[in-house]
């Protein structure tokens, strides 16, 4: 059953600027797919008209099974942004809780029990009372996902959220995350330049071109999830990264010649 | 970190005080050396003594100017605050309105003053009015700037959960506009007074007696320099006050979370 049915959307910008050709593109419901591709490519646009923050300038998007994507948007889907995007007035409770105060997302009759089990789910129970700048990067983000979570989402889309933290947190919270996406059954439309950090995490890696964007080529990852740090050593994730990578070469050769 | 903390007061509020002091103590010393007429310049201590002896009557001039000093900043905050509301609803509102917003800011009160005395028939009023539009544009400046300073990925946040224009603007814009808010009532308070002063000294010449800055035209007028320079002295310490007071009001609402009000070890 598909979570989101992309049919030939493309974007054009009101200065002239076509980000993506027409894409086609289905997600299963409880699939974790990666979009990975070259810096300016649209992974960030098609992912925003996922999420309805942008309209595309043609074709449709459907989300849960056919439903109507207007009517869907705010209650099943919650969207994880590059930086953690938190109300610096406001300790890390209040931002968790900010989508069931705005009273759109969903019941909000059991607020207090809601926002305690996103808060474990990302290990911050004991720093509900914290500001976000006596936090760490890496917990920013966590807090970042538990407001996320808060609404029980059916799809949670991220867009690259760990692009900004070290690699030894990066590796903590991707592993974090692989778990997480393991227990709640969540559907996943993830955005990273990581070649590594998408085979990790993702049942699918879909590889996109240089603007205007489209999908070039997609690789299945089949192994066990969750998966811990013995799958980032092991043959098998070598040669997804490398079959990943090379579709990545492949999908980034015109801008090359074109640069040349 | 005790100790840190222990220098970081003593350079915050002992290094003016000293620096006050010496001065103080230098102005002392020349104008004895020099027996200096008090027509001309008088001693500290000469001007501490005016102001213990004249006390009853320069102390019901600063109520006065600080009536209208308080007055005048709380209409500019409310002026100010509600237009920055409206310019952050449109941007054809705000581009409709903000030159006649700037027009309040370059034109200055002296010319105005005497007109708005002539027209509001209540001196004490007009006073208010003049003192207020000398306020007002820092507040709305600053408040516009800090309403449409939001983090664009908590504006698609709100957009998401559909939030609506109210709950966007109380649990959004507001808040990010607290820092910017208060460095402008920083710079008002001080405007407020400043204005409250030139206004009175434009109703004085018309015949209203009452604030600080009558008294220093007053004194001007009968050679009574110590006086003068006592009301100065009360003027420049009302300033200092209040702008202590609206730091006092920026560090409780900001100092747990924005950098300009946190504690710092330096």
């Amino acid at each position: 059953m598909s979570a989101i049915d992309i049919i030939a959307a493309d974007k054009v910008y009101a200065n002239g600027v076509r980000a993506l050709d027409p894409i086609t593109l289905s997600v299963r419901e409880g699939e974790f797919a990666t979009i990975v591709g070259p810096s300016g490519c649209g992974k960030s646009t098609l992912l925003r008209i996922v999420a309805g923050l942008l309209a595309p300038s043609s074709g449709r998007l459907l989300l849960c099974s056919g439903a109507d994507a207007e009517a869907t948007h705010d209650r099943r889907t919650a969207f994880v942004f590059q930086s953690p995007t938190l109300m610096t007035w406001a300790d890390v409770e209040k931002n968790v809780r900010l989508p069931l105060d705005l009273g759109h997302a969903g019941d909000a009759s059991h607020a207090d029990e809601r926002v305690s089990r996103a808060l474990a789910l990302v290990g911050l129970q004991d720093f509900r009372r914290a500001y976000p700048r006596e936090l760490s990067g890496g917990m920013q983000m966590r807090a970042s996902i538990a407001r996320a979570l808060v609404t029980e989402p059916s799809l949670l889309l991220m867009d690259e959220p760990f692009a900004a933290l070290d690699e030894i947190t990066r590796a903590r919270l991707d592993r974090e995350l692989s778990a997480l996406w393991s227990r709640e059954a969540l559907t996943v439309l993830f955005v990273t330049h990581s070649v590594y950090e998408a085979v990790f995490l993702s049942t699918r890696v879909l590889v996109m071109s240089s603007r205007p964007g489209r999908i070039v080529g997609e690789v299945t990852i089949a192994d066990a999830c969750p998966r811990g740090d013995e799958f980032r050593v092991s043959a098998a994730f070598a040669g997804y990264c490398a079959r990943v990578s090379a579709l990545l070469v492949a999908a980034m050769e015109p801008q090359r010649e074109g640069a040349a | 970190m005790m100790r840190a903390r222990v220098h970081g007061l003593a350079l915050r509020y002992g290094a003016p005080f000293a620096v006050g002091i010496a001065l103080l103590s230098a102005w002392q010393i020349i104008v004895t050396a020099y027996a200096v007429p008090s027509y001309l310049v008088p001693s500290p201590l000469a001007i501490l003594v005016t102001l213990q002896r004249d006390w009853a009557l320069l102390s019901r001039s600063l109520v006065f100017t600080l009536e209208i000093t308080l007055a005048a900043l709380l209409c500019a905050v409310v002026v100010g605050v509600a237009t920055a509301f409206l310019f952050v609803q449109s941007k054809v509102i705000e581009a409709s309105l903000f030159p006649y917003a700037v027009l309040l800011q370059v034109t200055p009160i002296v010319a105005i003053a005497p007109l708005i005395i002539i027209w509001v028939k209540d001196t004490t009023v007009a006073l208010v009015f003049c003192a207020t539009i000398v306020a007002l544009f820092p507040i709305i400046a600053n408040t516009t700037l800090g309403l449409r300073s939001v983090d664009p990925g908590l504006l698609d946040l709100f957009r998401m959960h559909r939030a609506g224009r109210w709950q966007t603007l109380a649990r959004l814009r507001v808040p990010s506009a607290l820092p910017y808010f208060f460095a402008g009532l920083r710079v008002s308070t001080g405007l407020a007074l400043i204005g409250a002063v030139v206004a009175e000294f434009v109703a004085g010449t018309g015949g209203t007696a009452s604030g600080l800055a009558y008294q220093i035209l007053l004194s001007g007028l009968q050679l009574n320099i110590p006086r003068l320079f006592a009301a100065l002295f009360l003027i420049a310490a009302t300033g200092i006050v209040l702008s202590l007071l609206a730091a006092l009001a920026a560090r409780l609402a900001l100092s747990r979370w924005h950098e300009s009000e946190l504690a710092h070890d330096d």
